[in-house]
């Protein structure tokens, strides 16, 4: 547990040191949202029906960013050698680390989300709903994530190849994201059912993601 | 440095290790016995294999053939230290920080007295609140070294544990290894250097 | 010991399948000519969709195939993880073109099939997006095996990620299908509907055997390519290896310590 917590905190601190991604994925997030107004026009109907899932894809894409970092930093400077080494399951270092990720690059994203749902016309309902969904899905997006991260550890431009490889397997999250903030909206369309698969999505990528991740660090390094 | 207590029972037994990489067989039919108080030094010429053998006995690598068996009186876990050239220092962390990492992983004293105690056996504790990215390589093996020193384990595998140190660094892993193996911990070293402490036998692979 | 045994197996298999790629080939030929004959010319045309209908006979055989090679991967990627069985690494690489070759013709013919029925290249139906995120996957994989210099440490961790697919894709296609019915009130005219005439059922299933029968000589084929590619690899690590360590033997064997000149 104190290994857990040591690796948790240290993701976190890492990330919002000199160097570390958290702030610059935020950055990201806002950059990416606010430049969406321009591509589909100023429209404030449009923009309030397309808002939740523009935050949604800002969600998926800003988490992308960090991903080359999340392993990458500790297979070059030995680390992983090092975790290997000292008995600690690699599945609890891959889920401490994906756990350090969503609370330093997701959180403060899913925060920030219902702020720019304001310039996107969102109402105090989608507001919500959108935070409410996010704070249910984004973690499975860090997880899932953190697979992407540890397939392409050490490869040159790893990241890129990772956002390739993250990007297929979050669409199901983001399609019963979305669905829930519309079902939170209009009537007809359920919001209950959609919102509790997204969880189930984050409950059971917590469980194979680490399993996943920790096989392919070790793969890796043999 | 934490208690002198003697390590019971150590003993590595290696069975006619075989190591591929790449498609390339680099050694095979490696065997060798380790018991407590005792030093392997493993040597030969580039490419030979030398850390590859440390990579599998550590468990990093799987072993093409044969088998490793480590045991340590009834300690199921943690029984290996590696020493190797990727030091684990990520460089935003101070000295202090990232031991302390390390000692909460290795099951070692995480507080910072002993962080500090560790710090002044291999010269370093004047930077233990520095960013470790000030540190030069020679320090670096020394954080290295404290690290050792902050977990007791019983078999530490030690990859040119000599190299980036000065004359001070080796005396200091000299002190520190007849320490360890007066405790009764087991040493396997792959080094083309000669070791601070006399190898109690030398295993050459070609 | 460990190399000798394990080229033993890919050495047993290529000279069973160089037996056997000549027959399957010439099976697939001809069963092939059959099904095209059948599904072109002498089945009949649908009384809805007129000719446009044969395009049928070349779809769903590859969207099955686009689906069944993922198996086949999945399967390998078990061997590779469970067993380290060089064999089950090199029918894993050498199928993931084959699959992205098929799905591609699958999502094509898709597209073309839906031009004359519902007007346009592409819409967003359940099948053809699932078939469009098995694409994406197929060409990921094949860049993350790629991304790895060393081909067998690549054909492990790819092979970690042909098994997260491989429960991922059923969630995929659920997840799409909800999406569809979401988004897409039921105005698409699908073709599974209606219980299929036998006049066009024989033709489907001749097809569907002889696309079977080209994917086994194309994974053959493939398997024994990616088996001789790595022996080539092997071969240049080796002759890179040799003169160094002879080189390295005599200067330790030379008592007087002047380096013998490296040979080669």
């Amino acid at each position: 547990m104190s290994a857990f917590s040591a690796i948790v905190g240290q993701t976190v601190s890492a990330s919002f040191r000199a160097g570390g991604g958290a702030l610059t994925g935020l950055l990201f997030f806002l950059t990416v949202v606010s430049v969406f107004p321009f591509g589909v026009g100023p429209d404030l109907n449009l923009l309030s029906r397309i808002g939740p899932a523009v935050l949604w894809i800002g969600v998926l894409l800003s988490l992308l960013l960090g991903l080359d970092r999340l392993f990458g930093q500790d297979r070059e400077d030995g680390a992983l050698e090092l975790i290997m080494v000292s008995g600690e399951p690699m599945a609890v270092y891959v889920f401490a680390r994906a756990c350090g990720y969503w609370l330093a690059h997701g959180l403060p994203i899913v925060l920030a989300a219902p702020v720019l749902g304001l310039i996107l016309n969102l109402t105090p309902l989608a507001l919500g709903a959108v935070t409410l969904t996010l704070l249910a899905g984004s973690p499975a997006l860090a997880m899932i994530g953190a697979v992407g991260g540890a397939l392409t550890a050490g490869l040159a431009r790893g990241g890129m190849l990772a956002a390739i490889l993250v990007l297929p397997l979050s669409v199901p999250v983001l399609i019963f994201g979305v669905a829930a903030v519309n079902g939170a909206l209009a009537d007809p369309d359920p919001f209950l059912a959609p919102f509790l698969i997204l969880t189930a999505f984050t409950l059971f990528s917590s469980v194979l993601a680490p399993i996943a991740g920790a096989a392919a660090l070790r793969l890796g390094l043999d | 440095m934490p208690s002198q207590d003697f390590f019971p029972a150590v003993h590595v037994a290696a069975e006619a290790l075989a190591c591929e990489r790449g498609g390339r067989p680099i050694f095979h039919g490696v065997s060798f016995e380790l018991s407590g108080g005792e030093v392997l030094a493993i040597v030969g010429p580039n490419g030979a294999g030398k850390s590859s053998l440390l990579r599998v006995v550590a468990g990093l690598l799987h072993p093409a053939g044969g088998q490793v068996r480590i045991s340590a009186g009834d300690a199921e876990e943690g029984k290996l230290h590696f020493l190797a050239y990727g030091d684990g220092l990520r460089s935003v962390f101070t000295v202090e920080e990232n031991l302390k990492l390390w000692s909460k992983l290795y099951g070692g004293a995480a507080d910072a007295g002993s962080i500090h105690d560790a710090l002044e056996e291999v010269g370093l504790a004047h930077a233990m609140h520095l960013a470790a990215r000030a540190l030069s390589t020679g320090q670096r093996r020394r954080a290295g070294l404290a690290r050792l020193l902050l977990s007791r384990r019983p078999v530490w595998l030690l990859d040119e544990p000599t190299s980036g140190l000065d004359k001070d660094g080796e005396a200091i892993l000299g002190a520190m290894m007849s320490a360890h193996l007066a405790a009764g911990g087991a040493i396997l070293a792959a080094t083309h250097l000669a070791l601070p402490v006399p190898p109690t036998r030398t295993m050459e692979l070609i | 010991m460990g190399a000798i045994s394990s080229l033993a197996n890919p050495t047993r298999f290529l000279s069973w399948s160089s037996r056997l790629l000549p027959i399957v080939s010439v099976l697939a030929a001809v069963t092939l000519a059959v099904g095209l004959y059948l599904a072109l010319v002498a089945s009949p045309a649908d009384y809805q969709q007129g000719d446009s209908v044969r395009i049928m006979y070349v779809h769903v055989p590859a969207s099955y195939l686009a689906m069944m090679c993922y198996v086949v991967m999945a399967a390998a990627a078990l061997g590779t993880l469970v067993w380290r069985h060089p064999l089950a690494d090199a029918s894993a690489r050498a199928a993931a073109p084959i699959g992205a070759a098929f799905t591609f013709l699958a999502l094509f013919t898709g597209s073309v099939w839906g031009k004359p029925m519902w007007g346009t290249w592409w819409v967003w139906d359940a099948r053809l997006t699932s078939v469009l995120v098995l694409f994406i996957m197929y060409l990921g994989l094949i860049a993350l095996w790629r991304a790895f210099d060393d081909p067998t440490r690549g054909a492990r961790v790819a092979a970690v990620l042909i098994l997260v697919g491989f429960i991922n894709i059923p969630i995929i296609k659920f997840s799409v299908d909800w999406w569809n019915t979401l988004h897409q009130p039921a105005s698409i005219v699908r073709m599974d509907g209606p219980t299929i005439d036998p006049s066009m059922l024989w033709p489907l299933l001749v097809m569907i055997a002889a696309f079977t029968l080209v994917f086994l000589a194309l994974h053959l084929a493939a398997i024994r390519a990616e088996i001789y590619r790595r022996r080539a690899r092997t071969t240049e690590i080796m002759i890179a290896a040799r003169p160094a360590s002879t080189a390295a033997r005599s200067v330790a064997a030379s008592p007087a310590g002047v380096p013998p000149q490296a040979a080669g």
